[in-house]
């Protein structure tokens, strides 16, 4: 009898077949667009150049790629699976950081503005908390709220954001206009988010699955196009610059006497106004968690998810479904409205360039990605892939190894759109895909990523 | 009265365009029940191919007829647009079959980013433009202010292109065995699997298939037009599902009638009202279908069951 891990038989020939193969596909879809570019001459005409060895290169790329994947991969999935599968409780170690990933990560995000100041300085530690810390609290945060209406409600949303749109004009026309306060017009952005909400849930919550998730991104492109054609208002692609930032509460971040670092006896640096946002999304997002915990265990929260499971049984068992779909619909606008009016203050400056499909794309693959309804895994997700192409900006050394033309950002999109694909394949069901019933019978079972069910609407 | 059938010859034209998109989509749809987000930038990819591949026969080959030219340019494109897309269904969507409705619209999601900036990366992300080609208009009639109603030469050669590529298709689909195996899928693939259907190889089909049309849209878009650019895919993928929807995902004849509405209301819309709002009209008359006529002009209703 043979072992039963020598039953998977690793076949050369076949391996060598499949990438020649492969390389010879690679070779048809890449001699247009990589073995030729396209140029325009002294004259302004079209004229093509070629680039072979790039076409070669890239193609050897691809059938090296997939004779490993023929020699190793293949093999090492099918032994995999002919492992017998011998415990149906997960791992210690899993429990573990299921327990201890969340207390930390919040730990670390606390103390994160300080830390970065202490290992990059007050010059370097701007850059770290901004690009870094700022910018990916917000993508948690939509991606947070875009959460209640697909993760939990199971309602797929491809224009969130809109409402994040909605938020973030609302509070730069209201705050340049009258004058208004980040702290008053943070609520009144976030209801006015939840209103739209409710006019565009309204007529479209009848529909179901694909058909809602294309209307709601014809709505999302409408509110974008309005934007940018209602001159008068929004002042269409120019945007509208000079939106008042936030102050501590009163007291501006300036270089005034009355400003914050005068205040407080400290030199003026424009990193304090930073680390305080730092810590306003910071607030924000965890606003956003804690309801979504909290409305888990309401009646609401077990109708949201009740109805992503099975919505003939919800009907049959006597819940409204419009109205339990709207207020998912509405709440998830409402903390898109709170990140956007954020924004505004953040950016000081808007633009709907910054609310455009991709946008909805990409937050719509960090609820997914992370595993639908697991805020960690969301989290986990946000920080992987907006950390992931921040960090492509900063791979200045791959000038050295590739020549000074080469601009690692150029990449980051290309690579973003590789690897939403790569994950998906991986991890079909996102990347935390068990689930903790919200509510149970004697005793709280894990549910295992088999019975999962996704959004249907 | 002139203006109109003006823009009547000028609608249907772009709603050629839009109607062999649209086919790709409703087809995909209708045999693996999924929005193949990525089909506009595969759109848009094909244009590209026939970019390089018109430039490469007339400036490097030298090749003097525009018609012989054009030939070459669609039949390539078709090729390897067809190529493309088979490989990105093998890729990107095959992994997912049988897992949740929502991992392949992701999966198509990020397909569709990595297209886009992979053509950006390539070939840079200005406009592409090459010479106008049969810019002779026929001159239909004119009215005495002078204002002449006229047909090009580009306009008919989009017609009739796509007329007999229509026909070819609509002759695969209803009078072949591949398009009995096609509409069997559709239907219930497991019933069609234990009747002897490679299914898996059916649905690859289908994604060529799909492709390429969208290969055909795309050479006439670059003719049409003369000029393409690396974020040209999504606006027109958008347009043409709705077109899908318009006449009824899964029907192939409304996916066509789709195309033709889309691009009348578009063009009329521009003539008479404005055209800064027109993609609004398109995405606004999306939203009302399906809010009202879910299952489009010629589709059939959605039966819910338990």
């Amino acid at each position: 009898m043979e072992a039963p891990h020598s039953a998977v038989r690793v076949d050369l020939g076949r391996a060598v077949r499949e990438a020649a193969l492969a390389g010879l596909i690679a070779f048809g879809i890449l001699l247009p667009l990589i073995g030729f570019n396209t140029v325009q001459n002294i004259r302004n005409e079209l004229v093509l150049e070629t680039r072979w060895p790039l076409l070669a290169a890239l193609v050897a790329i691809v059938a090296a790629g997939r004779f490993l994947h023929e020699l190793v991969i293949i093999p090492w999935l099918a032994r995999r699976a002919m492992r017998p599968r011998a415990e149906h409780a997960p791992p210690a170690w899993r429990a573990a950081l299921a327990r201890w990933a969340p207390p930390f990560a919040l730990g670390f995000a606390i103390v994160y503005p300080p830390l970065a100041l202490w290992l990059a300085g007050f010059q370097g530690a701007a850059k770290w908390i901004d690009n870094f810390g700022v910018q990916i609290l917000i993508y948690v945060m939509l991606g947070w709220g875009l959460n209640i209406v697909v993760g939990l409600a199971g309602l797929l949303d491809l224009g969130y954001v809109a409402f994040y749109a909605v938020g973030a004009y609302s509070y730069a026309l209201l705050a340049k206009t009258f004058g208004l306060s980040f702290w008053l017009l943070l609520p009144l952005a976030g209801s006015l988010a939840a209103f739209w909400g409710i006019l565009l849930g309204f007529p479209v919550l009848r529909l179901r699955g694909d058909y809602l998730a294309i209307v709601t991104l014809a709505f999302g492109e409408i509110i974008r196009l309005i934007l940018i054609n209602w001159v008068p208002v929004t002042n269409g692609y120019a945007g509208i610059s000079g939106v008042p930032r936030p102050t501590f509460f009163g007291i501006p971040f300036n270089a005034d006497e009355n400003g914050f670092a005068a205040r407080f006896g400290l030199e003026f640096s424009p990193i304090y106004r930073t680390i305080f946002l730092y810590y306003v999304i910071l607030a924000l997002a965890f606003l956003t968690a804690a309801v979504t915990v909290r409305l888990r265990r309401l009646p609401i929260g077990r109708a949201w998810e009740a109805l992503r499971e099975d919505e003939i049984a919800c009907r049959s068992l006597g819940i409204n479904t419009t109205s339990t779909k709207l207020t998912a619909f509405a709440m998830g606008a409402m903390f898109a409205g709170f990140a956007g009016s954020f924004f505004a203050a953040r950016q000081g400056f808007i633009s709907p360039e910054s609310f455009t499909f991709m946008e909805s794309a990409v937050i719509v693959a960090m609820v997914v990605l992370g595993g639908m309804g697991s805020l960690i895994g969301v989290a986990t997700a946000a920080v992987i892939m907006i950390g992931g192409t921040e960090i492509m900006r900063e791979l200045d050394f791959l000038k050295h190894v590739f020549g000074k033309d080469f601009d690692p950002t150029q990449y980051r999109m290309l690579l973003f759109g590789f690897a939403m694909v790569l994950i998906m394949i991986w991890k079909p069901r996102g990347l935390i895909s068990t689930r903790e019933p919200s509510a149970f019978l004697e005793r709280r079972k894990t549910v295992a990523a088999e019975f999962v069910r996704e959004g249907r609407g | 009265m002139e203006v109109f059938v003006q823009q009547l010859i000028n609608g249907i034209t772009l709603g050629s365009i839009y109607g062999l998109i649209a086919i790709g989509y409703t087809m995909v749809f209708g045999i693996i029940g999924m929005v193949n987000f990525a089909h506009g930038d595969v759109f848009m990819v094909s244009a590209f191919i026939a970019l390089v591949t018109f430039l490469f026969l007339t400036t490097w080959l030298g090749i003097g007829s525009v018609v012989v030219a054009l030939l070459i340019v669609l039949v390539v494109a078709m090729l390897l647009t067809s190529l493309v897309n088979w490989t990105i269904e093998r890729v990107a969507y095959r992994p997912l079959r049988g897992s949740s409705r929502l991992a392949p619209l992701i999966s198509a999601i990020g397909m569709s980013i990595f297209l886009s900036n992979f053509v950006q990366v390539a070939q840079g992300p200005r406009f592409k433009s090459i010479p106008q080609l049969f810019d002779q208009v026929i001159v239909l009639f004119s009215d005495p202010d002078g204002y002449d109603v006229s047909v090009s030469y580009k306009q008919l050669m989009v017609w009739g292109v796509t007329a007999v590529l229509l026909f070819v298709f609509w002759f695969v689909v209803t009078r072949t065995a591949l398009g009995r195996a096609q509409r069997a899928c559709e239907q219930d693939q497991k019933m069609a699997a234990l009747l002897g259907i490679d299914v898996d190889r059916t649905i690859s089909i289908t994604f060529v298939i799909a492709a390429a049309l969208a290969a055909v849209a795309g050479t006439m878009y670059l003719m049409y037009y003369g000029v393409v650019s690396f974020a040209d895919g999504f606006v027109p993928g958008v347009k043409a599902f709705t077109a899908a929807v318009l006449g009824g995902i899964g029907s192939l004849p409304g996916a066509v009638l789709g195309g033709l509405l889309i691009g009348l209301v578009e063009v009329m819309w521009s003539a008479y009202f404005s055209t800064d709002y027109k993609d609004v009209a398109a995405f606004s008359i999306l939203a009302i279908t399906m809010i009202f006529l879910p299952q489009g002009i010629l589709g059939r209703p959605d039966v819910e069951k338990v």
